[in-house]
């Protein structure tokens, strides 16, 4: 029966999307208020049912009933709690709901918290959001419906895939999806903005926020990925330009541009139509990576079963949207006004400069996700277009992007002349080419890479400090940063000072890891010793251990240094109870300057195993550099002035109510 | 410079910069791809020898051998038409299974595929696309 409840609010919510895609916008166009005020309780509603749905399949899961096919494929009686939760958005269907529930769940958001906008503008939104919404139920409801029953029920289902079992991995598809349906919100404001043909520095600044929390997800999102593929796969790699990691990474990108050229439209007024562009960008990029994920055209790790018919239903949803869009956009771009104009030297040359290249880096790897389809649809034969492409792409273009980078934020907005930029600039490139000299000299590394990479690395942390002393100069010092954290932009400026701080230490955590790990499968018998860059493995033996739904041999390695031990780790070789896949924890020692990181291979008779060791430097500096991106963002997101003028609104009301209870006192 | 001539050097910089970096781009490329070849095709002499090339098909059954001294393993990938031996010196990824789709990137010597990498699925019922098409019709079951 509650199966049922949810099939049916999932359709009710589809009727509601119809409406909420017409009404409003009509009623924008044509000055109907009755039909604009629609718009909100519609995005209420849909949500609302939404929640039920998602709710009514929770409680499938939890209750193992086993009637419904999706539960029976991917639940099970032995599932942990949280993995019962997780096996929900495990697979293909309930991903989908939980995309609809997120898309519903900013719908909300954008209806609760754009009381400072125009009430056309919200209607205009949302009916665009409402579109998107539509399409994404009908493809459920039409090829991938969740509540599909099964008839006779199994007595126990197929289980989770055991790779997900992992709390990594249960929030990593949420955070993705908040990323990527998040940027929606940027397309549905270019596209209403479009619709109504005024786009000026307040619709920048009503984007701004929205675009800028979409991507601080997508940046937890992939950075969640990429950690999980790194303990769980057991190999070590983090990322491995599989088509699917690039699906998200192509929007990050594309977004990382947008957000950068909001704050030029907004501060400036310039890049109106480029933003307008990358905003409709972004979010086909989030399509298109849910295209190559579901669709199983393109071999990848992470694909599931292939359907052609969901495919076939992507692709023309695909279509439609960037179609749509970029024939609305070549009609009304014409339009838009220019902005200011700016000199060769100024902040916004060197903000194109860096959004053309984020734009090109996208298009190679795009280029290079898609290069398999376009060989063996050309009858080119079968490709595949390997890591050292991705990595020689990025190492060409990103020292030019770091090197902007760093000038930008000291570089004046329209005109600054070239002599005083270089004399601001002069102590920081000093003092980053000599680090990055030291850093190559054979006593440190002997690395060439190395020393460009710590060069690039010192250059932006000494910029940043140099714009942060001239900031605090005119901010009367040290006392000024708290003043400076409560004024308006104040927010945004120490925000962008953390995201850039952490690209400077993703720079060193890619290329030390890169360039100095090392790795060896070897095989041990109990007792072997091997050594490893200063460290000593023994191999103790495997011995069976029984976990919740799964048995395991967990070997037992200890690992010294200078005859002290520095780690005891337990790596397991896990069968899991239903889908019966071996599979690898690996056992790993964290720390801020390496990491240790054993996994166990296979048995190979007498005790012995193939056993993988690594030796891992400054690895988790990757991911301390995507936790500072992300921490940037939300503090730039909550900058005081995108809250301004619903706080001027709500003391004009507060003032109004005092003056109207004084009057009839 | 008046602003229009400042306008036409810059979109000019852009172009020449965009023209390099495709140039790169499709040079990088062209030598950074792996074909795919199923074993008959490698058999019938048409894969390249000096070349890195990715080979795949099933794990023909009981054809695994592990050197009792290191971690190399042999076995033999077939198309349901021919079979090939590829050399591995590494550890299996958890889902290879034999009976099951596999791929190998690595290079032939002397008459035998020395694989750098060996992939196989996260998915046990997912078959890889060039796997799927490369097989011959025959006795082939899924698995």
């Amino acid at each position: 029966m509650i199966p049922e409840l949810g099939h049916f609010a999932l359709i009710l919510a589809l009727c509601l999307a119809l409406v909420q895609a017409a009404f409003p916008l009509i009623g924008s166009l044509n000055r109907t208020p009755s039909w604009v005020a629609l718009a909100r309780p519609l995005a209420w509603g849909q949500f609302a049912f939404l929640a039920l749905s998602f709710a009514a399949l929770v409680q499938a899961f939890l209750g193992d009933d086993f009637s419904v096919l999706y539960v029976a494929q991917h639940g099970n009686t032995q599932l942990p709690l949280i993995y019962k939760i997780s096996a929900v958005w495990g697979a293909h269907e309930g991903s989908l709901l939980l995309w609809a529930l997120i898309l519903a769940g900013w719908m909300v958001a954008v209806a609760t918290f754009s009381r400072n906008l125009p009430r056309e503008m919200v209607a205009r939104v949302l009916s665009v959001m409402g579109m998107i919404s539509i399409g994404f139920l009908s493809f459920m409801l039409f090829t991938s419906n969740p509540f599909d029953r099964v008839f006779p029920a199994p007595l126990e289902g197929g289980e989770l895939n055991p790779l997900l079992q992992d709390p990594g991995l249960a929030i990593h598809p949420p955070m993705l999806y908040m990323g990527y349906v998040g940027m929606s919100v940027a397309f549905s404001f270019a596209i209403a903005a479009l619709l109504g043909g005024k786009m000026d520095a307040a619709w920048a600044r009503w984007s701004r926020p929205w675009t800028l929390v979409a991507w601080v997800f997508l940046t937890i999102g992939i950075t969640l990925g990429s950690w999980w593929a790194y303990y769980e796969l057991g190999w070590g790699g983090w990322w491995f330009w599989d088509p699917v990691e690039n699906a998200s990474f192509m929007p990050w990108l594309a977004g990382t541009a947008l957000v950068h050229s909001l704050a030029v439209t907004e501060k400036r007024g310039a890049f109106k139509r480029w933003t307008v562009l990358l905003a409709l960008l972004a979010f086909s990029l989030s399509l298109l990576g849910t295209f190559l994920v579901r669709s199983g055209v393109l071999t990848s790790v992470h694909a599931f079963a292939t359907d052609p018919e969901r495919g076939l239903f992507i692709l023309m949803f695909l279509c439609l949207v960037i179609g749509g869009s970029l024939s609305l956009y070549a009609w009304r771009a014409p339009s838009i006004s220019r902005g200011g104009g700016f000199d060769l030297v100024s902040r916004e040359s060197l903000l194109l400069g860096n959004n053309l290249l984020l734009v090109l880096i996208t298009a190679l790897v795009l280029l290079g996700t898609l290069a398999p389809l376009l060989y063996d649809a050309m009858g080119w034969g079968k490709i595949s277009v390997g890591f050292p492409w991705f990595n020689a792409m990025f190492v060409l273009f990103s020292p030019l992007m770091i090197l902007l980078m760093g000038a930008g934020p000291l570089t004046r907005w329209k005109h600054h002349s070239p002599p005083e930029l270089l004399r601001t600039l002069r102590v920081a490139f000093v003092v980053s080419v000599a680090a990055g000299i030291a850093a190559a000299l054979p006593l440190l590394t002997g690395s060439i890479s190395a020393g460009i990479a710590v060069a690039l690395s010192v250059w932006l942390l000494s910029t940043l400090l140099a714009g942060l002393r001239q900031r605090l100069q005119r901010r009367s010092g040290i006392k000024g940063l708290l003043a400076d954290w409560k004024a308006q932009g104040g927010r945004a400026y120490h925000g962008m000072w953390l995201a850039h701080l952490g690209i400077a230490t993703f720079i060193i955590g890619v290329t030390f890891v890169t360039q100095f790990d090392i790795e060896k499968d070897v095989r041990m018998a109990p007792g072997d010793e091997i050594e490893l860059n200063q460290y000593l493995f023994r191999f103790e033996g495997a011995a069976p251990h029984q976990g919740p739904n799964y048995r395991a041999q967990r070997g037992t390695v200890r690992v010294f240094k200078d005859e002290r031990e520095v780690a005891l780790l337990h790596p397991e070789k896990r069968v899991y109870q239903v889908q019966t896949k071996p599979m690898t924890e690996a056992g790993i020692d964290a720390g801020f300057m390496r990491d240790i990181y054993v996994s166990l291979g296979e048995p190979l008779g007498g005790g012995a195993w193939s056993v993988r060791l690594y030796y891992k430097p400054f690895v988790r500096w990757i991911w301390l550099g995507g936790i500072f991106i992300a921490l940037g963002g939300l503090l730039a997101a909550s900058d005081p002035r995108y809250r301004m003028r619903l706080r001027e609104k709500v003391g004009a009301r507060a003032a109004g109510k005092r003056f109207g209870a004084e009057s009839t006192a | 410079m008046k602003a229009r001539q400042k306008r036409f050097l810059f979109i000019l910089v852009a172009l020449a910069a965009v023209a390099v970096a495709s140039v790169l781009v499709v040079k990088a490329l062209r030598s950074n791809i792996t074909y795919f070849y199923s074993p008959s095709q490698v058999v019938a002499g048409e894969a390249p020898a000096d070349q890195p090339f990715r080979i795949g098909g099933m794990v023909v059954r009981d054809s695994l051998q592990r050197d009792p001294n290191s971690v190399r393993v042999r076995f033999l990938v077939t198309d349901n038409a021919e079979q090939f031996e590829v050399v591995y010196d590494g550890i299996l990824p958890d889902l290879f299974s034999e009976g099951q789709g596999a791929v190998a990137r690595g290079r032939l010597e002397n008459g035998v595929f020395v694989a750098e990498e060996v992939l196989a699925k996260h998915d046990e019922s997912y078959m890889p696309p060039e796997v799927a098409d490369a097989m011959k019709p025959g006795e082939y079951q899924a698995p």
